[in-house]
């Protein structure tokens, strides 16, 4: 770790301020990638601005039917959340299936989101359920938001405030992990609103996608047998020691049909 | 008294310092005015070094050296030597390429050491380390072991990249054997390259005292005696008596801290060299990088039987990978580790294995936990159960068939051993009771019914421990006697200081030895201290690998117990006024014969030390005995392990839903320390069949270099174990021990492999069985079923 400035940020106008005035200035909201890759000597901010010490940022409320996760909410704090639990128990199964006890303390969901990590669970569920991303300047919505490996429509100096959740009438994720690190070697989020079923698959790919082909079959016909002869085009999928891009595609039908049989049960 | 606490369940002594964060670790030593170091690493697995540049890191703030491979080359020092000469069949010795402590002209692994900068804070001695300016010139690497024979010659003395071409056993009766044969099983397979990964990374803490001229290095080993002699005879840093080498708390090593290494090294140079004291401690990733790795095998090897399934001959030949340089004892590992193991629990009659070891450019491979054992056991059990599927046989019955049988001890084997004693059809039976072998079926339906794939596999193993006695290690090439030294030093209040050559780190010696030695003179464990580790408080010690420190060291503390009592009957006998021969001692007391009188073991140690009247020329005073314990033969620990597996034919995941391990390890001090050494072994060998594996890159760079790709074993990946034992006790030493510390890892990979070989109908993987890998074995089979 080469040396650095720490921040604590009091309200969203500071850290913004801090960010401009910084030579390279790195917003950390709970820093399970941030830090990792700076003991690495992998980056050197000069600026590490800390978000979570912003009052109020990690609320959870429910605004009419829609639910509102404060950014700096920890993946533990949304895991244990009734209001979570009861309006997207898929969200808070995710969000307790994330890394380990140590990380869902500390990682929080909107630095999950701005870091676009290709393997992350939250990801797939912004893109899975149709979520708002707000930040300090606009609402992003999520088929929008992730633009490729690590890369978000996010300005470099922009904050997410806060990420907004419709109301789904059924969700699952369904996680294969990588048995090394256990991030996701694919990940399915897959959810079914007034009929129309989406699909957000993340760790396949160099970046949270949704899987068109699977959504047109089961927003006809939500069964199992109506994906049979459905299949994912490997073509741009990631293939590495853990997996290839074909033994990927395979495993994304498995856990859609898996997830199919779950809603349907 | 005596016999009391051999057997009991006491709880380890040591935990109560390393759970409570009393454990005092190497990087947990404070000393006045320590400097730190860190390495300059060679980022090409294969390039010459064209010059050194270290202006701009001496610069930097709070430097106060850089010392590259020029300096070692001025310094004259000696390279690392491998401690075991192995003779290629055409009676040549192996070669042996300079293993340099810092790289001066050429780098031959990713990672290797060239340069080290000393500085005022680690902090500072990092940056500057990535200041110093090496001109590498990158050239072709060779990786793959299998095909380094054909590849460029990476060392002039050195052709073909071949260390030795060997062999043992009987070419043309194991020929014979295989013309004779009804049925002759073939297989294939590679044993996976592992890495140690003890929890505690490398460390070392050098410390210079000009007014003495002694260097004392605090580090990560596990025989500090082997470091001090191989630093000073060959490396030649200092003489002998001016090095102290202390090995504190370690924890963990898996065999990974057995060798003499580059960074260690340097460090114990660079304090004399500069009167400084340094301390390194290795980040993650430099243990991923240069902690010597384990395994990396590829052979193939064929199995005649008659008709009836008899073993008539075994040939192997076996490609070992030995990395850039030939570690402290690799060139032993896949050879008189290996090789000697193939005979397995079986008669068979003729057996002929040919191992050529190549280099690389990559790590050094070494001993890991098992070392050469484990790669025999694997190919033997998978061999043995492919035949049994090929026979139609039940694969129980087969090795029944073909064990040696209990009555048949002392046992000769065509590949150099002599087997002392063992009942395999004992653990055999009781494994097979344990894991309900025989309503597997029933098992394997129900699973069936849930869409998934059940299979079970045996594994049978054999190993050789208690190395080494150390005339037949000489006669096979080993550079020095493996006995191990032991001193129960009695206090002048009865209390009881141990000292040993055998050195723990995680296995529990504090407390097993201090059970056998409170056991022997009938002492409450309290009184026991058992210390180890520190040249400068032992006369001399081999250390702790291949399950030997029970066996070995434990015997040697088993006589010197013996002799204080000796000694102790000698003490009475006097203060009784009567002649020795008349005094008895059931422990703890020293008893007349001939009356009621007696002396407790605390009054004789007092008078030992307190009295004044002892006739000079037949008694000293003192009550503190040695000795050093060279074992008559390796101890031969054996078992049988069972896994049941079930696979998810959709995604190819395996799950171990039951392991069964019953263990012979003979007389057993503390059952619970024996039961976690197998838990521990269990997890390192189902690892090593599921999970773990390095992997480099065509161009040498390490792929698994981190735990998000090295994929370590959880708690989740593991049924809980069913642990049994039996007992034939060693007949050649005072415990009756065989040793326990490896078996696990041994035992363990082809009872997996073998389950998920028979849950896929007989298609083979190799390890490790990824889901991936399986996923396709199992469209294998529902192809070749269809067809």
């Amino acid at each position: 770790m080469y040396q650095f400035k720490v921040h604590k940020a009091d309200k969203l106008s500071t850290a913004l301020d801090l960010f401009n005035a910084s030579d390279e200035p790195a917003y950390i909201a709970g820093g399970h990638t941030l830090i990792p890759t700076m003991k690495q000597r992998l980056s050197a901010p000069s600026d590490v601005i800390d978000l979570a010490t912003i009052p109020g940022l990690d609320a959870i409320t429910l605004v009419g039917d829609t639910l509102q996760i404060g950014a700096m909410a920890t993946h533990a704090k949304v895991a244990a959340s009734s209001l979570v639990q009861e309006h997207c128990a898929a969200l808070a199964n995710l969000a307790g299936g994330i890394g380990d006890r140590q990380v869902r303390y500390r990682g929080t969901i909107g630095g999950s989101l701005a870091n676009n990590d290709p393997a992350a669970d939250y990801p797939a569920a912004a893109l899975g359920l149709g979520a708002q991303i707000v930040t300090d300047r606009r609402t992003i919505p999520s088929d929008t938001f992730f633009k490729a490996m690590f890369e978000t429509a996010l300005e470099p100096d922009e904050i997410i405030q806060a990420i907004h959740f419709p109301q789904v009438d059924q969700a699952v994720y369904l996680k294969f992990p990588n048995p090394a690190s256990r991030y996701a070697m694919v990940g399915v989020m897959l959810t079914r609103t007034a009929g129309e079923t989406r699909i957000a698959i993340t760790g396949a790919a160099a970046s949270v996608f949704r899987a068109a082909t699977f959504e047109t079959a089961l927003t006809a016909d939500f069964s199992v047998s109506a994906i049979e002869a459905v299949t994912l085009s490997a073509e741009t999928l990631n293939t590495d020691m853990h997996a290839s891009a074909e033994y990927r595609a395979h495993l994304c039908k498995v856990l859609i049909q898996r997830g199919v049989e779950a809603l349907t049960a | 008294m005596s016999g009391s606490l051999i057997g009991k369940r006491v709880l380890r002594k040591e935990d109560h310092r390393f759970v409570s964060g009393k454990g005092r670790y190497t990087d947990d030593i404070q000393l006045v005015g320590v400097t730190y170091a860190a390495f300059v690493r060679s980022p090409y697995a294969r390039a010459d070094i064209k010059s050194f540049d270290v202006s701009e890191a001496l610069a930097a703030p709070g430097v106060i050296a850089v010392l590259t491979g020029e300096e070692v080359v001025k310094d004259g020092l000696g390279g690392l030597p491998c401690g075991w000469m192995i003779h290629s069949k055409d009676g040549s010795e192996m070669r042996q390429p300079h293993h340099p402590v810092l790289a001066a002209d050429r780098v031959n692994y990713l990672g290797e050491p060239v340069a080290l900068v000393i500085a005022e804070t680690q902090l500072e001695a990092k940056n500057a380390a990535e200041m110093v300016m090496v001109d590498f010139e990158p050239l072709t690497a060779v990786v793959n072991p299998a095909t380094a024979s054909q590849a460029e010659t990476l060392y002039e003395a050195v052709p073909n990249n071949v260390c030795y071409e060997w062999e043992l056993g009987d070419e043309a009766a194991t020929d014979a054997g295989l013309a004779a044969a009804a049925h002759i099983t073939t297989l294939q397979l590679t044993n996976n390259r592992l890495i140690p990964n003890a929890i505690e990374p490398r460390a070392a803490l050098a410390e210079y005292n000009s007014g003495t001229d002694e260097i004392i290095l605090h580090t990560t080993s596990q025989n500090p005696h082997l470091v001090r002699l191989i630093m000073t005879a060959f490396v030649q840093i200092a003489p002998e008596h001016k090095l102290r080498v202390i090995a504190p708390d370690v924890g963990g090593g898996f065999g990974s801290k057995i060798f003499i290494y580059s960074e260690e090294t340097a460090l114990a140079w660079a304090a004399k060299k500069l009167g400084l004291t340094i301390k390194w401690t290795a980040e993650r990733s430099e243990s991923f990088l240069t902690d010597a790795h384990g395994r990396d095998h590829v052979s193939e090897a064929q199995l005649a039987l008659s008709a009836e399934g008899e073993f008539l001959a075994l040939k192997v030949k076996t490609i070992a990978n030995m990395g850039a340089y030939l570690s402290t004892f690799a060139s032993a590992v896949p050879t008189y580790l290996y090789g000697t193991l193939l005979a397995g629990q079986y008669r068979t009659p003729a057996i002929y294995v040919e191992v050529d070891s190549v280099f690389t450019n990559t790590a050094p491979v070494d001993a890991y936990r098992g070392a050469g054992r484990p790669e025999a056991t694997y190919l033997v059990e998978r061999i043995v159960e492919k035949a049994a599927a090929e026979m139609g046989l039940d694969p129980a019955e087969l090795r029944r068939r073909n064990f040696i049988g209990r009555d048949q001890f002392p046992y000769q084997t065509p590949v150099a051993l002599e087997y002392d004693t063992g009942d395999y059809e004992a653990s055999l039976s009781k494994a097979l009771e344990m894991a309900d072998y025989d309503t597997f079926a029933t098992r394997q339906a129900e699973a069936a019914s849930r869409g998934k794939l059940r299979g079970i596999g045996l594994s049978c193993y054999i190993e050789a421990c208690g190395l080494a006695p150390s005339q037949v290690a000489g006669a096979l090439g080993a550079g020095v006697g493996l006995w191990e030294s032991g001193e129960v030093r009695v206090n002048p209040t009865g209390s009881v200081t141990v000292l040993t050559g055998s050195h723990s780190h995680g296995q529990g010696h504090e407390t097993t030895f201090a059970q056998l030695v409170a056991d022997r003179l009938g002492l409450p464990i309290e009184d026991v201290e058992v210390v180890h580790g520190d040249t400068g408080k032992l006369d001399f010690g081999l250390g702790t690998y291949g399950s030997r420190s029970l066996a070995v060291g434990g015997s040697a503390l088993s006589v010197a117990a013996d002799k204080v009592v000796e000694k102790g009957r000698k003490i009475a006998a006097h203060l009784l006024r009567t002649d020795v021969d008349n005094i008895d001692f059931d422990a703890p007391v020293f008893k007349m014969l001939d009356s009621n009188e007696s002396k407790t073991f605390q009054e004789i140690a007092f008078a030992a030390y307190v009295n004044h009247d002892y006739p000079s020329d037949e008694l000293e005073p003192g009550l503190a005995e040695k000795a050093f314990y060279d074992p008559l033969n390796f101890t031969y620990p054996a078992g049988t392990h069972i896994c049941e597996v079930e696979i998810d034919p959709d995604t190819g995941v395996v799950e171990v839903v039951q392991f069964v391990a019953v263990d012979d390890f003979g007389t057993i001090i503390n059952p619970m320390i024996v039961e976690g050494q197998v838990h521990g072994g269990l997890a390192q060998g189902i690892g090593q069949a599921l999970l773990e594996q390095a992997v480099y890159d065509d161009t040498g760079q390490l792929i698994t270099g981190s735990y998000m790709d090295y994929c370590m074993p959880r708690a989740d990946n593991f049924p809980d174990f069913k642990v049994g034992m039996t007992c034939t006790p060693c007949t050649h030493n005072p415990v009756g021990a065989k040793g326990c510390g490896e078996a696990g890892a041994i035992g363990s990979p082809p009872a997996v492999m073998n389950a998920i070989t028979h849950a896929l109908g007989g298609i083979e993987v190799d390890m490790p069985a990824t889901s991936e890998k399986v996923w396709r074995a199992v469209q294998t089979m529902r192809t070749l079923k269809t067809a």
